[in-house]
């Protein structure tokens, strides 16, 4: 009976509004990954395998939450875990190492030039997955 | 670039008009209504002829700095209305609204970061 129930808490409500912006993040990263990989990957290749590699998290993360389940869940877990460590580390690394990072990405300067939501969305996402997850088990 | 930059104030208002009736809806628990719907449809409308007006622009000699950069921005802005309707759609609830809202949000960040790549150009 839970399997049943786990795919409808995740992905609708609050979960459904947080699909719209891992969407909008998924889109708008993989845009600027495949901008700085097409025109000019040469210029700072560590920086635009960054840009793909989150990219690629946000479109995993935005799949797995509008597919719900118990897998999926877990799915959607791991990769709001890999976002948090991932903008932490290269927040911390751009403030210590701004050299490792000529370039931009959707993490630099803990997500910044995105009003700083890289930071905070994966903590809404590990709370929202541990809210339905809860309610999953409730059920 | 007065055109663009016109018509770029008009997409921001608009997109920011639906955003403040949709938060309305959300902190009053309703879900989107056909209004708010409509409201993404007219944005949208409003986004394909600012990019029209670019491209016609770009046509007569005056391009962006970065094309690949401005393609970017173009491709996502035009999918946002669209993923807003969607969801919201599918979400009849007032986080169907907060969808809404987020969209019409984002629409004019990006709107502003796409005039950026523009104005490089015309300024330098």
């Amino acid at each position: 009976m839970a399997e049943r129930t786990a795919p409808r808490t995740l992905g609708t409500g609050p979960g459904r509004a947080l699909i719209a912006v891992y969407g909008i993040f998924a889109l708008s990263a993989s845009a600027r990954a495949a901008v700085q990989i097409g025109s000019k990957f040469s210029e700072a290749p560590l920086a635009y395998l960054l840009s793909a590699f989150a990219a690629v998290v946000y479109i995993v993360a935005t799949v797995a939450l509008a597919k719900g389940g118990e897998i999926w869940r877990r799915v959607a877990l791991v990769s709001c875990s890999i976002e948090l460590a991932g903008v932490v580390a290269v927040g911390l690394l751009t403030l210590f190492d701004a050299a490792a990072f000529p370039d931009d990405t959707v993490w630099t300067d803990f997500g910044r030039g995105y009003g700083y939501v890289p930071l905070v969305l994966p903590v809404i996402g590990l709370l929202w997955l541990r809210y339905a997850g809860r309610n999953r088990v409730a059920a | 670039m007065t055109v663009n930059g016109t018509l770029s104030g008009i997409v921001i208002t608009l997109s920011l008009l639906v955003g403040v009736w949709a938060l309305v809806a959300a902190l009053r628990d309703r879900a989107p209504g056909r209004g708010h719907l409509i409201g993404l449809v007219v944005v949208e409308v409003a986004l394909i002829v600012l990019l029209v007006a670019a491209a016609f622009a770009a046509a007569g000699g005056d391009r962006p700095a970065s094309a690949v950069t401005f393609l970017g921005y173009v491709v996502t802005i035009v999918c946002l209305p669209p993923l807003g309707y969607v969801l919201a759609r599918l979400e009849p609830t007032r986080w169907g609204s907060v969808i809404v809202l987020v969209v019409c949000l984002t629409i004019p960040v990006l709107v502003l970061r796409l005039h950026q790549t523009w104005q490089v150009v015309t300024s330098g």
